[in-house]
């Protein structure tokens, strides 16, 4: 019957979702009217669990909030803790944690590019960013010992120095992911199957992207000019970040952000690896945090924000953590309605979502 | 047309980027956490590694001397080849076998 409405579960377990979100789709035929979001399938209690655990020992849980951006969250958490402790971070380490940080962007941008090629059935385009991101996760294992959790960031610097040899592996490894990206942006940027998929869909102005506090590229392909790394936190004081703004609005918006935000943390790396002083790269922390803070860093899906309130023991009182995929619900739910079901898959990865980031 | 050509001939001369695992292996990288590894012939049982493990990984006792990694709780996070004060532990950069290979 024509008009009547259905509600369609999309996910927990759908082929596009890396990870397990629900939404209650309301359809008027073919229409997306309401969409309902269920949450709290991959709960995990870390929150609570880092209240049991030693500040220290934290470091390693917070990390395992999320499985992409692993190292920032580690480097909110130490910043959060080296701020309420006093602790000043060796110019070396603050620039390893830069260079770290935006390799972590560069694999986490080619994951989600190939997640979102495979929403819209683009099966190469898929293969070939995740091939272009195993770059990464190599020079991530032989510079840190790990692929993903690298597990290098430690209260009061990092726990490896990189090698000038390792340096020159680092500076190779993004010259081939440069080479690399210029093969893929012309596709994203041009071809015309993608842009019919891309161009319009799950579009929102600038002021509803303000008004419900999205954050990262969902903010600044509404031409939002806000990255948190001009704030100049670990060497980002030394080196710039101008923010990449894109005005469209739509799922198109959001990609041409990431890709050219790829281009930006090879520059940043380059400049790292060139800028980098030698010396110490980590500062014994003694003692046990007290007071609170709040500690905030930018990671590829936007702005982590950590509350961290300490009673002077050797465990915090309380650890609570804002994920930018929890900023950018809201602006999700509110690009749905009015789309067509096909395009419900291409809108919420436009967003990048990370359900882990959002449960904890 | 002529650019589809080129990918089509560059893919067909190209070696496959995958590798035939188990039968072809990368040899791992220096620095690589792959398993924990203890020697026993420094360690004093003094019980610093267990207690700091951010995942409760690891069981010492002083009598009888015994010294116990879960290998399915550990992370391999390095953490008690930091802080061992003999530094008995050290991270071996082969990674474990999945079983039956
Ligand atoms: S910390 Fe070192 S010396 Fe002490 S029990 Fe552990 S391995 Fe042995
Ligand atoms: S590597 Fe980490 S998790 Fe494993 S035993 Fe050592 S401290 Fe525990």
């Amino acid at each position: 019957m024509p008009g009547s409405k259905s509600i369609i579960p999309f996910g927990p377990q759908h082929p596009v979702f890396p990870e397990p979100l629900q939404l209650r789709l309301v359809l008027e035929d073919e229409k997306v009217v309401e969409a309902l979001p269920a949450i709290g399938y991959v709960h995990r209690g870390i929150e609570k669990l880092a209240e049991k655990k030693e500040y220290t020992q934290n470091i390693f849980l917070v990390e395992r909030i999320c499985g992409i951006c692993s190292f920032m969250h580690a480097l909110a958490y130490c910043q959060g803790i080296e701020m309420l402790m006093d602790v000043t971070v060796p110019d070396r380490a603050r620039y390893l944690r830069v260079i770290w940080s935006e390799l972590h962007r560069l694999h986490s941008h080619l994951l989600w590019l190939g997640l979102l090629a495979d929403s819209f059935g683009f099966e190469s385009l898929f293969m070939q960013s995740w091939r272009s991101r195993e770059a990464v996760m190599d020079i991530m294992e032989a510079t840190a010992g790990g692929r993903v959790i690298i597990s290098t960031c430690i209260i009061g610097g990092v726990r490896r120095d990189i090698s000038e040899e390792l340096m020159a592996e680092v500076l190779k490894t993004v010259d081939v992911l440069e080479r690399d990206l210029e093969i893929i942006r012309p596709v994203v940027f041009d071809d015309y199957s993608v842009k019919q998929r891309l161009v319009g869909t799950g579009r929102i102005t600038s002021e509803q992207a303000y008004d419900l506090g999205s954050v990262g590229p969902v903010a600044r392909a509404c031409g939002i000019a806000r990255d948190f790394r001009e704030t100049g936190y670990a060497a980002y004081k030394e080196i710039k970040v101008t923010p990449v703004t894109e005005t469209g609005g739509d799922a198109y918006a959001r990609a041409r952000v990431r890709i050219r935000e790829m281009y930006q943390s090879i520059d940043i790396v380059r400049q790292a690896v060139r800028d980098i002083p030698a010396g110490d790269i980590a500062v014994p922390a003694r003692g046990n945090p007290e007071g609170e803070v709040i500690s905030r860093v930018e990671q590829p899906r936007g702005e982590v924000i950590y509350y961290i309130k300490g009673d002077g023991t050797k465990n915090l009182e309380r650890l609570r953590v804002r994920t930018p995929t929890f900023a950018n619900m809201a602006p999700l739910l509110t690009m749905l309605p009015g789309c067509e079901l096909a395009n419900v898959p291409v809108i919420v990865l436009s967003i990048d979502p990370c359900i882990s980031c959002t449960e904890r | 047309m002529v650019s589809l050509l080129k990918s089509v001939i560059n893919n067909v001369l190209r070696k496959p980027e995958t590798r035939c695992y188990p039968v072809e292996r990368r040899a791992p990288f220096a620095g690589s956490r792959g398993h924990v590894e203890m020697d026993p012939s420094t360690c004093t049982f003094c019980g610093v590694c267990a207690r700091k493990c951010p995942a409760n990984a690891l069981t010492v006792s002083k009598d009888p001397r015994s010294w116990t990694l879960e290998p399915y709780k550990c992370i391999v996070c390095g953490y008690c080849a930091d802080i061992c004060p003999k530094k008995s532990i050290s991270m071996n950069p082969n990674h474990g076998l999945p079983g039956g290979i």
